[in-house]
């Protein structure tokens, strides 16, 4: 009986370590599709691109990755700006964005995926860090630091955003985009000026989830692809640009994925997660902790 | 009429295309034509749903190899003569496409791209678990030396399968656009709510769109155990399927059952140029950039730029 408790436990404790984690990587995709009503299916390959430039900041020079890629917010906030000026012009504008925006994002992850691999080779890349490796005990628990330290820094990450989001001018203005964007041009407000903003955060975001990314696993580039099940996932069960519920739906799905890899093995994972998506999806569209 | 007399001339030209194979009786020839024609199928049956009615399907990677598997079960099963085997793979997953259809169709559009995408993981999961079929490790095919008809190599005769699936492919397509049901395919495109409001039947119409473009697609996965030889489920439910599937519609123009095939033989013929005097991986990149070139720079395809 004491070992099967210590498994449940250890299973609960990873899993919500895990979801934490997932929380950082679906914080973007929270902003860009549940905020400003862009599907960026591509994001998940940002992250993995901010993978390997922490990777490189690591292995080539030697710093911590989740320090470097705090240093490197800028460059990808300036790339997610390049991308939505590109994205607004051609699509929004022509009020043309459903088949062409989603296929355009369809086809950056694509760029991106062969092109980190045309670049890198496919073999999968590790990070070197103090705190990977060893773990803390609590009684029968073990909180192993890799995951431990990646989950406090995405809760940081999160808490961050959600302070800007609600407590400056700029944040505010991108929420009254999210409600209403006709709202806004009528009180001549620029909505294409405030949605660059938020997606270049939404994309800076995947610098530091590519960071914690790596320190959680081994990346190579098509790895992008099975975050993005479980990303749609957990910000439609998360209600669609709530930061909290993103939190706790990412959670839930932690859970849920480290009991399945405790008891069924852990090939069986990445189903749990699309199995999830296409349930709340047939069951009830507006997510879990979805207010709409 | 003019249905019978575009399939006649269709045939005539397929006809044509096989003789010249036939004459030049090349087996890189074969190899080469056999994916640029399972691309003409593929583009025609993504664009059925995705062009017509304007829902994004993400998941093609999922019904190809459907197809594909199911050829693997029956050739260990029931080893019945190939082309039967197409028609249950095109059975199977145009039964999966109603399904995934019934579950997520009455969703916003967007949500419908995600779904896909979602499903094609999923039944990878489970095909990958699914030790029958090789699981992780992948299946082997031996394929019969000799081709039952004309004789000579069997890539021949995949090649004329293939060669007849696109035929019909591209009827059903160009027969559906003239037809009462393309009409009301264009009106979900066009406006949905509006469609619903005047009458017309979306939610069935759009389940016979899934059902066919899923049927299709695995049908142009059937007989690709044979082709490889050798299937695992990495190369199945590669994503370049799913890239090149949508890449060729919205390349060749959405709007007719003619920019797919354009855009099918176009790219499908420049990556198999590219692969062998390049590299496969720069061809996908290829593929990739002209996607996005196309989608900004000219939004109707290529069929867009002779019509006004």
């Amino acid at each position: 009986m004491d070992l099967s408790f210590d498994l449940w436990g250890n299973a609960l404790v990873s899993g919500l370590l895990l979801g934490g984690f997932y929380a950082a990587v679906t914080i973007g995709v929270s902003i860009s599709f549940g905020m400003l009503d862009i599907v960026n299916i591509a994001h998940p390959a940002f992250i993995i691109l901010g993978s390997y430039t922490a990777y490189i900041a690591n292995s080539v020079f030697g710093f911590d990755p989740i320090l470097s890629s705090i240093v490197l917010l800028p460059a990808f906030y300036l790339l997610g700006m390049a991308i939505y000026h590109i994205y607004d012009i051609s699509f929004e504008r022509r009020g043309d964005a459903a088949i062409r925006g989603l296929a355009f994002f369809f086809g950056i992850l694509f760029i991106t995926e062969v092109t980190l691999s045309l670049v890198f080779g496919v073999d999968y890349r590790l990070v070197e860090a103090p705190y990977i490796g060893p773990s803390l005990h609590w009684g029968a628990l073990d909180l192993p630091l890799r995951l431990l330290v990646p989950c406090a820094v995405s809760l940081a990450l999160i808490g961050a955003l959600q302070l800007f989001m609600s407590h400056t001018f700029v944040g505010r203005a991108v929420q009254a985009v999210a409600q209403d964007p006709l709202a806004l041009r009528l009180m001549a407000a620029n909505p294409s000026r405030i949605k660059r903003i938020a997606f270049g955060l939404s994309i800076a975001s995947a610098s530091v989830a590519g960071a914690i990314l790596i320190i959680i696993q081994p990346v190579e580039p098509s790895i992008a692809r099975d975050y993005i099940g479980r990303i749609f996932a957990i910000c439609v069960m998360g209600g669609l640009g709530s930061f909290g519920g993103t939190v706790a739906a990412a959670m839930t799905l932690g859970i849920v994925e480290s009991f399945t890899a405790t008891f069924y093995g852990p090939s069986w994972s990445p189903a749990v997660a699309f199995g999830f998506l296409l349930l709340t999806l047939a069951v009830r569209p507006a997510g879990l902790f979805g207010r709409r | 009429m003019a249905n019978i007399r575009f399939i006649l001339v269709l045939a005539a030209v397929a006809a044509l295309v096989f003789a010249g194979a036939y004459a030049v009786d090349n087996a890189y020839l074969y190899f080469a034509g056999y994916v640029v024609l399972q691309y003409v199928v593929l583009a025609t049956a993504w664009n059925i749903l995705g062009g017509y009615t304007g829902y994004v399907n993400f998941g093609t990677a999922a019904f190809f190899a459907l197809g594909a598997y199911s050829t693997v079960v029956l050739h260990k099963a029931f080893p019945v003569p190939l082309p039967v085997m197409i028609a249950v793979g095109g059975i199977v997953s145009g039964v999966v496409g109603l399904a995934m259809g019934y579950l997520t169709l009455r969703l916003r559009g967007t949500f419908f791209s995600i779904a896909t995408l979602a499903m094609a993981v999923v039944v990878q999961t489970l095909i990958t678990n699914w030790n029958y079929v090789g699981g992780s490790r992948g299946a082997y095919i031996l394929r019969p030396a000799e081709a039952p008809i004309f004789g000579g190599d069997y890539i021949r005769y995949l090649f004329l399968l293939m060669l007849i699936l696109a035929v019909i492919a591209i009827a059903t397509a160009r027969a559906i656009q003239f037809s009462r049901l393309g009409f009301g395919f264009a009106a979900i495109r066009d406006d949905e709510a509006a469609a619903e409001a005047s009458g017309v039947p979306t939610l069935k119409l759009k389940l016979i769109a899934t059902m066919l473009s899923g049927g299709f697609m695995g049908m142009a996965g059937a007989p690709l155990p044979y082709y490889v030889t050798y299937l695992d489920p990495a190369s199945g439910f590669s994503l370049s399927y799913a890239v090149n599937t949508i890449a060729m519609p919205l390349i060749g123009g959405t709007s007719t059952w003619l920019g797919p095939v354009i855009g099918a033989v176009l790219l499908g013929t420049l990556q198999q140029v590219a692969t062998v005097t390049i590299s496969s991986s720069l061809s996908l990149l290829i593929v990739g950039l002209l996607l996005v070139g196309f989608v900004i720079a000219a939004p109707r395809g290529i069929v867009g730029w002779f019509k006004k």
